[in-house]
């Protein structure tokens, strides 16, 4: 597993791209997993690489409405990149609140909702599910997530 | 009682009264169908104080971590009026997330699929 992640590179050329913005609106976070599902739809994924990449982005996506902008609403930048060798680079960008310590978000089960309705589990299911996250986050600035996918294939 | 939002429904069984409640759930659980879902269950949960609530999840085509909010919190109200909540059939997509979660230690998980019995 790790010998073979080394190999792969995360770096390698786009080729094709889909841009999307949506207000942080909740209705809209099914909207936004069919989206990037549908674009990638192009790469022949399998049913479960398919479904890791429409559970991942729900959970980048949501996090943008319930934590971002959770008092208001702003926008929520989405980009999927198709990159050489089965790369889909998906970034998921606010500009809301900011995550002060980005390591112990990531952290499993651990949550900022106080009303117990949250699992904490969000970036876990995106790490499991994904080959990489990349967390980047500024207090007040905003919070970019990105999912690195290698997608193989009905070969 | 049955309820549709965009791509969730839910159908409520009230026969069982304060014996089992029955929740049967389609479609897809995020965090927007999960707002309105957990009302309208904890407001018969409230009504009904059931011994048992029994959440049918085999016609879940989509779920993610809300789900396991959900799920944990209908757990959470279950334990408060002295019932149990009881999972039935989460496909093996809801399972994988129910193990990152250990949801599995906490909340009873019934799976009797066809596929398993074909193979037993
Ligand atoms: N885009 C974001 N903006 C601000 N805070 C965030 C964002 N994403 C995650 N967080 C913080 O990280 C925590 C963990 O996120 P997650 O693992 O998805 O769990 P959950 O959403 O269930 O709380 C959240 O409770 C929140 O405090
Ligand atoms: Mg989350």
């Amino acid at each position: 597993m790790k010998e073979k992640e080394q190999k792969r590179s995360y770096s390698t050329e786009c080729y094709n791209e889909m841009k999307l913005r949506l207000p942080s609106l909740s209705v809209n976070e099914g909207m936004a997993r069919a989206a990037v599902a549908a674009f990638c739809a192009q790469l022949d994924p399998t049913p479960s690489e398919l479904a890791d990449i429409k559970c991942a982005v729900s959970e980048a996506v949501t996090n943008c409405i319930v934590h971002a902008y959770r008092d208001t609403v702003g926008i929520i930048y989405i980009s999927v990149k198709l990159c050489r060798g089965g790369l889909v680079r998906i970034e998921i960008k606010d500009k809301g609140c900011g995550i002060e310590d980005v390591e112990l978000a990531r952290t499993p089960l651990y949550t900022t909702d106080s009303a117990g309705e949250r699992s904490g589990m969000g970036f876990t299911v995106m790490e499991s599910f994904c080959d990489k996250v990349r967390v980047f986050s500024g207090c007040k600035k905003g919070t970019t997530v990105t999912l690195f996918k290698f997608v193989k294939g009905k070969e | 009682m049955q309820k549709t939002n965009r791509n969730c429904s839910l159908f409520i069984s009230e026969d069982g009264g304060s014996e089992e409640l029955l929740v049967v759930l389609k479609g897809e659980i995020d965090h927007h169908s999960a707002v309105w879902v957990r009302t309208e269950i904890d407001e018969k949960i409230m009504r009904y104080r059931p011994s048992r609530t029994v959440m049918d999840l085999s016609g879940i085509s989509f779920m993610d971590s809300s789900g396991i909010g959900l799920i944990m919190g209908r757990h959470t109200r279950m334990q408060a009026v002295g019932g149990l909540l009881v999972v039935r059939e989460p496909n093996e997509r809801i399972m994988k997330i129910f193990e990152l979660a250990g949801l599995t230690r906490i909340v009873s998980v019934e799976r009797e699929s066809r596929k398993r019995r074909g193979r037993a």
